[in-house]
């Protein structure tokens, strides 16, 4: 017979284990939930099957000339230099948003060349490239 | 000169640290009781030296003296005097010298203060603080040294950024650096206080003041930081769960436990090995934040020029931490009774401790997982604010409910529970929540339920204050504010996100435009010239169709050219119930300007709840100075 001493531990600890193993479930259900993948426009050219509706990031750099603006919104086109794709968005862009600057879009794809954003990502310095491009151009620039 | 007087004065800094760890350690041999004078002399011109280094540092800002590299790639004589001075600490160099002020500082400070613990545990935290001392000198020698020259020596400088030239951004780092490396001298402590056999009581008594000065200057950089992000970066959020803000979260979390837990160790000598963990806990991940956001693997304002050689230092001083900490805490750890009545205050320390952990997990998983599916395969992910909000909201209100509860239990055992007051006061929340759901319409169950526990939360402590305040005892007021403060914050947070009002359009020069309950006129253009930067300022009026109010709006694009680049400023009208927000930008070769325009209620009132909670931090370190 156990002491009621080392029960109520066993009790204890038991709801300890139990409580942590749901919790990091939990998170771990959450977080798959709510990861957003980053693409090139290259790579969605060439995936097989394009999920649309379902929340992503694009990035590229902005295409010379390619930025058209009405009253509503803004739209102009990411290009990774052989590859591009179409990024409608009304909203603010951010202070270094600027044509033949990097970019990086949150948004939803519409078909294989059309992205509709509901942010774009800002970046605090003037030099700065999101780490996913530079490798994207340098990709580019070795073919 | 200036350069060969710095580095004189941290060459300095290391050869007193050599020599304390060595007089120390011969110290530890000799029985008597008192730590001798030269080693307090020692420590005082250490402390000397290092604020010395720092200020010639920022001397040679003030002077413009370019014939140092990090003055010239940093500054530039057409700055304003404030933001010469703040660019000391605005790049990478400069605040690692800060960095290391604040760690001999600690160290000194915490050697005299103690003078009633056993010699032998304050002897072993100045050799381990003294170590981190070493690792982090020979660390700015080597890599980062604000004193490096420049040969020729360059007219002009380059500049610093633009977006951190601004008031909150100057003072931000010192704060959060008080609040992250003064985790340093209780992380020296808990080490020491293994290797001496110091433990319980006495230990907790040693560190609780450190701890609470550290919590709240920590507390008071992160709201800091999140206040500029509000005006400066122009989107009206305030936090916006990026990796580089979870860095600095992730020892806030740890820090909060233990200074909860801390209060049980020393009334009831219990949780030692835990309060241990999370004293060793609180500074890695101080450190840890300090590589994310150094290394270049986050990218953000704080990453100055990367440099790979930077992390893999942090990286590797952060690995023998680590390491030299687990070593340590297995090889002297021994085994603790715990006892627990579940009807007692520690027990709600404890889960005080479980959420902490639990919120410190969500935050650490998010940050890093994306950076290591990265490394392992090469797949780009990022994790957005909807994780953070299914995961941490709902629990937020049991932690509110609890934080009503747990005070009211006494240590050890007690009897109360429900009392008919509990039950009014729950009443009277679901109340004053209806009356909120009555005047701003709809929301969901869950907002509901935050929006009840908070204001249960904020009554409760409301009326706890008014017994302190008649009794005249202050006792329990640091407590009962710092809680008042969280309830608050969490209720306007959640007021601010469910009613703000939010569009964005492009405009012409002259044109206007209708949203909700405002008419937005945008009246004309003018051009401003100041000392370090060109404005094209912006003129709105904006009104307020049902209260038939005007307001004008100036939001700011700024031109700098040292070095060039473009800032939009927010106008912001702040007024008691909201606070309009209107910014202007400007897209390449186009007549339209990009104007985002947003009505945010209660915000300047997060701001006050979050200092609140501050507030309970510092009144709380008066009253430990009163005690003594």
């Amino acid at each position: 017979m156990l002491s009621s001493k080392v029960k109520n531990r066993i009790i204890f600890l038991t709801t300890v284990a139990l409580i942590t193993l749901v919790a990091i479930f939990f998170i771990i259900q959450s977080l798959d939930k709510n990861i957003l993948y980053f693409s090139s426009p290259t790579e969605i050219k060439q995936s097989e099957d394009v999920v649309t509706g379902k929340k992503m990031r694009i990035g590229g750099m902005v295409k010379k000339n390619s930025i058209k603006i009405s009253e509503n919104n803004i739209q102009f086109i990411v290009t990774d230099f052989n590859n591009e794709i179409i990024v409608n968005f009304s909203g603010t862009v951010p202070n270094l948003f600027a044509e033949e600057k990097g970019v990086v879009a949150e948004g939803k794809l519409k078909d294989k060349s059309f992205f509709e954003a509901d942010r774009i990502l800002a970046k605090h310095d003037e030099n700065y490239m999101p780490p996913e491009i530079k490798k994207i151009m340098n990709n580019s620039n070795a073919k | 000169m200036l350069n060969n007087t710095g580095h004189l004065l941290i060459f300095l800094v290391m050869v007193l640290s050599l020599t304390i760890i060595y007089k120390s350690y011969l110290e530890l041999k000799i029985s008597s009781q008192k730590i001798s004078n030269s080693i307090y002399q020692l420590s005082l011109f250490q402390s000397t030296f290092a604020i010395s280094s720092f200020l010639v540092l920022i001397v040679a800002f003030i002077n413009s003296d370019f014939s140092l590299i990090n003055v010239y790639e940093n500054s530039h004589s057409a700055k304003p005097l404030f933001y010469k001075i703040a660019g000391a600490w605005g790049n990478h160099e400069g605040s690692l010298l800060l960095w290391i002020n604040i760690l001999v500082i600690f160290s000194y400070f915490f050697l005299i203060f103690n003078f009633n613990h056993l010699k032998k545990f304050r002897l072993l935290t100045l050799i381990i603080q003294n170590l981190l001392i070493l690792g982090f000198v020979i660390f700015l020698l080597k890599n980062s040294n604000p004193f490096s020259a420049l040969e020729p020596v360059p007219s002009e400088g380059l500049g610093l950024n633009p977006i951190l030239q601004d008031p909150a951004l100057a003072i931000h780092p010192p704060l959060l650096y008080l609040g992250f490396v003064g985790c340093s001298i209780y992380f020296s402590a808990a080490m020491a206080s293994m290797l001496a056999n110091y433990r319980g009581k006495s230990f907790a008594l040693s560190i609780k003041s450190w701890v609470l000065i550290s919590w709240c200057f920590q507390t008071l950089g992160i709201i800091v930081g999140s206040i500029w992000a509000y005006y400066e970066l122009g989107w009206g959020g305030f936090w916006f769960w990026d990796p580089v803000e979870n860095a600095s979260l992730l020892p806030w979390f740890a820090i909060t436990a233990l200074m909860h837990s801390v209060m049980v160790l020393e009334k009831r000598d219990n949780l030692y090995s835990w309060v241990i963990i999370l004293c060793l806990l609180t500074f890695i991940l101080s450190v840890t934040g300090t590589f994310l956001v150094r290394s270049g693997i986050l990218n953000s304002v704080h990453t100055f020029a990367s440099d790979p050689a930077r992390g893999i230092y942090i990286l590797i001083f952060l690995s023998l931490m680590i390491l030299s900490s687990l070593l340590i805490f297995f090889k002297f750890y021994k085994k603790e009774n715990y006892s627990f009545n579940f009807k007692s205050k520690e027990t709600f320390i404890l889960i005080n401790n479980w959420f902490m952990t639990f919120f410190l997990v969500t935050v650490f998983i998010g940050t890093l997982y994306p950076i290591f599916l990265d490394v392992l395969t090469d797949v780009k992910i990022s994790v957005g604010p909807p994780f953070y909000n299914i995961v941490i909201i709902p629990l937020v209100i049991p932690l509110l409910l609890l934080m009503v509860f747990g005070p009211q239990f006494n240590w050890i055992n007690s009897n109360k529970f429900f009392s008919t007051k509990l039950i009014i006061l729950i009443l009277g929340a679901v109340g004053v929540n209806l009356f909120i759901f009555f005047i701003f319409g709809s929301y969901s169950f869950l907002t509901n339920l935050i929006f009840i526990s908070s204001i249960f939360l904020i009554f409760y402590s409301l009326i706890e204050l008014k017994k302190v305040l008649q009794k005249k005892i202050k006792y329990n007021l640091p407590r009962i504010i710092s809680h008042l403060g969280f309830g608050m914050m969490v209720l306007f947070i959640g007021i601010n996100h469910q009613y703000s009002l939010e569009d964005d359009f492009n405009l012409k020069v002259g044109e206007e435009k209708k949203f909700s309950h405002y008419e937005i006129f945008f009246d004309d253009i003018k051009l401003k010239e100041e000392k370090n930067y060109k404005a094209v300022i912006g003129n709105f009026r904006v009104k307020n169709i049902k209260n038939d109010t005007t307001q004008l709006l100036n939001p700011e694009i700024r031109i700098y050219a040292n070095p060039e680049t473009l800032t939009y400023e927010a106008a912001i009208k702040t007024r008691i119930s909201s606070d309009l927000y209107l910014t202007m930008s400007n897209i390449s070769r186009s007549d339209f300007y990009n104007i985002k325009f947003q009505n945010k209620p209660f915000m300047i009132w997060i701001w006050i709840s979050a200092l609140t909670i501050v507030l309970g931090g510092f009144l709380q370190l008066l009253n430990r100075r009163n005690e003594n």
